[in-house]
């Protein structure tokens, strides 16, 4: 089986979120980056751990410049055999979909897998891009995923429920908690990926289709307000009368 | 201008965050809003979109969309906007709108701004707002090509009814049964409460009750407030609660009114799911908590000792 995982390079998830440049700019100065975390723990683990079952490859592919290159070969410690990173600061979700879409287009591969969402810009689209610019079917929030004989068997996460499905090969999967367990890698890991390709390619010219022109921090919340633990009536009456939640 | 929204249903019913996007698209105040909705569903339950903002509903009930497939579903909405002349889709940014938007996107070459919190400003540019950095900021989206997408934050913009009727006419989307790939073989849904990420309050717990048999006083408490039931990542991880009931940055994000965190410290992976709730209530033994920097209202107390009083006291203003 030929897997691909689109990783992506995030803040972690404990940074300080600042702007510069009259808040048009993320101000990257200080952050520590990581591979964002439903990419890694559900989609690639998932993706090694199909591999081990059925044998085959996993390419890791990224969108981003050579700051990202501490993030593949994060992944390739990780199990993956191999990886792409697309020489591009991506621009938008439509962007990263399209590049991406314009390397996998040809290569036959079975199972692409994103992870959910990033933990920056929140938008769940990359893997519903991907799928509509490969033609393909496209699973989202898959929590579940096993294969045979070309037939995927998928569990997908839906509001207060789950929905389980199958569909052939080739799809388009976005992956969340649920799919695999997180995986460390080790020291022989680590000295392995040193050795892995990582190819880089040059990028497609594609328009972004949406430009963020501002960002902002949500404003302090008011001051708490303490209720006695003895009375929590007085809580109800401050939700009823002064919040007007119940 | 013309405006289209994806209308999904369920059981016969139109879904809480499709009304949502239907008030969204009659608040941009920008035209016409017509409802495209697939699959079986009675004409009557369509026609009370009317009362939410919109003029029209077309529907291609053929029956194999009976099921969801994101690839045949995003083929018949993009005809459909191609064929009412939409400049603007909008869809819930629920587990379909998610699994749509971008597919509708790409295939319209339409700019997406996903999990829109506001109106969109189009005062020179078409400006859209939204959560980014797991909440810990906004950015504003400008769409740079003529036709948008857009998806809906749920519990954004409440599904506040009015008056009226929406015509429903038969739509044929041209999209046939071999445009479906996917098979749905079942579905397993709660049915007794409104599912977590459209409920307007919650009522959450975690490992500060110490065990799963006292979930008991949880549960009533959201029974009697109408709340639906939450946890924190340990407690669905260690199997005390499904894990359809974890809230955080790998569990499910919500917003509602109403957030009312027992026994949470308030870790920023939790944080990050709940930071966009409008009121947040905080009871913890630990006065030390960081869940009480993000709080509206805090209790310091044993969840043991509040939690039964709390009950009581609900039960009194319901009953006043």
């Amino acid at each position: 089986m030929k897997l691909l995982v689109c990783v992506c390079k995030t803040p972690d998830t404990t940074a300080k979120i600042t702007f510069t440049d009259n808040n048009t700019t993320f101000d990257a100065n200080g952050i520590t980056f990581i591979m964002n975390p439903t990419d890694e723990w559900y989609a690639l683990v998932r993706a090694i751990e199909l591999k081990e079952q059925h044998g085959g490859s996993v390419t890791v592919i990224n969108v981003g410049l050579n700051d990202s290159d501490q993030i593949i070969r994060k992944a390739l410690a990780i199990g993956a055999d191999d990886a792409v990173r697309i020489n591009k600061a991506p621009t938008d979700a439509y962007d990263v979909a399209a590049q991406i879409a314009e390397y996998a287009k040809d290569k036959g591969f079975d199972i692409v897998f994103t992870g959910k969402e990033t933990i920056d810009y929140n938008g769940f689209n990359v893997g519903a891009m991907l799928s509509e610019l490969l033609d393909l079917p496209f699973v989202s929030l898959a929590n579940k995923l096993d294969v045979n004989d070309g037939k995927a068997t998928i569990s997908r996460d839906i509001e207060g429920g789950i929905e389980n499905l199958s569909v052939a090969t080739p799809l388009v999967v976005s992956a969340q908690k649920g799919m695999a367990e997180q995986r460390i890698p080790n020291m022989r890991g680590i000295m392995a990926a040193r050795r892995k390709p990582l190819q880089v390619v040059e990028p497609a010219a594609i328009e972004p289709l949406t430009t963020i022109t501002n960002y902002e921090l949500p404003p302090e919340r008011s001051d708490i307000k303490y209720v006695d633990a003895e009375n929590p009536a007085e809580l109800i009456r401050l939700l009823h009368e002064e919040a007007k939640v119940i | 201008m013309s405006i289209l929204v994806f209308i999904d249903h369920n059981e016969g019913k139109v879904k809480k965050a499709s009304l949502e996007a239907v008030v969204y698209g009659a608040a941009m105040n920008a035209g016409d809003v017509v409802g495209i909705a697939l699959g079986e569903i009675a004409d009557d339950a369509l026609a009370t979109l009317g009362a939410y903002g919109a003029s029209k509903v077309i529907v291609d009930k053929a029956a194999h969309f009976n099921h969801f497939d994101s690839r045949a579903y995003a083929k018949a909405i993009a005809a459909a906007a191609e064929q009412t002349g939409a400049d603007v889709v909008i869809f819930a940014h629920d587990s379909s709108g998610k699994s749509l938007a971008g597919r509708v996107s790409v295939r319209l070459k339409a700019g997406l701004v996903s999990g829109a919190t506001q109106l969109p400003n189009t005062d020179g540019s078409f400006t859209i707002r939204k959560s980014a950095f797991s909440g810990k900021a906004f950015a504003d989206y400008t769409i740079n090509t003529d036709k948008k997408v857009i998806s809906v934050n749920p519990n954004s913009f409440p599904a506040k009814e009015g008056e009226g009727s929406a015509a429903v006419e038969a739509f044929d989307s041209g999209v046939g049964a071999d445009a479906v790939s996917i098979t749905v073989d079942s579905v397993s849904r709660m049915t007794d409460t409104v599912p977590l990420p459209e409920a307007e309050l919650v009522v959450s717990a975690g490992r500060g009750l110490k065990g799963p048999e006292n979930w008991g006083m949880i549960e009533e408490l959201a029974i009697e407030l109408g709340a639906t039931t939450a946890c924190s990542r340990p407690v669905s991880d260690d199997g005390w609660r499904p894990h359809h009931e974890h809230v955080g940055q790998t569990g499910i994000t919500v917003s509602p009114n109403l957030y009312i965190a027992i026994g949470i410290s308030g870790a920023i992976q939790h944080l990050a799911g709940v930071s966009s709730s409008k009121v947040i209530v905080v009871i913890n033994n630990d006065p030390e908590a960081p869940f009480f920097k993000a709080a509206d209202y805090g209790i310091v107390g044993d969840a043991f000792q509040v939690v039964p009083k709390l009950i009581d006291a609900v039960k009194t203003f319901k009953a006043s």
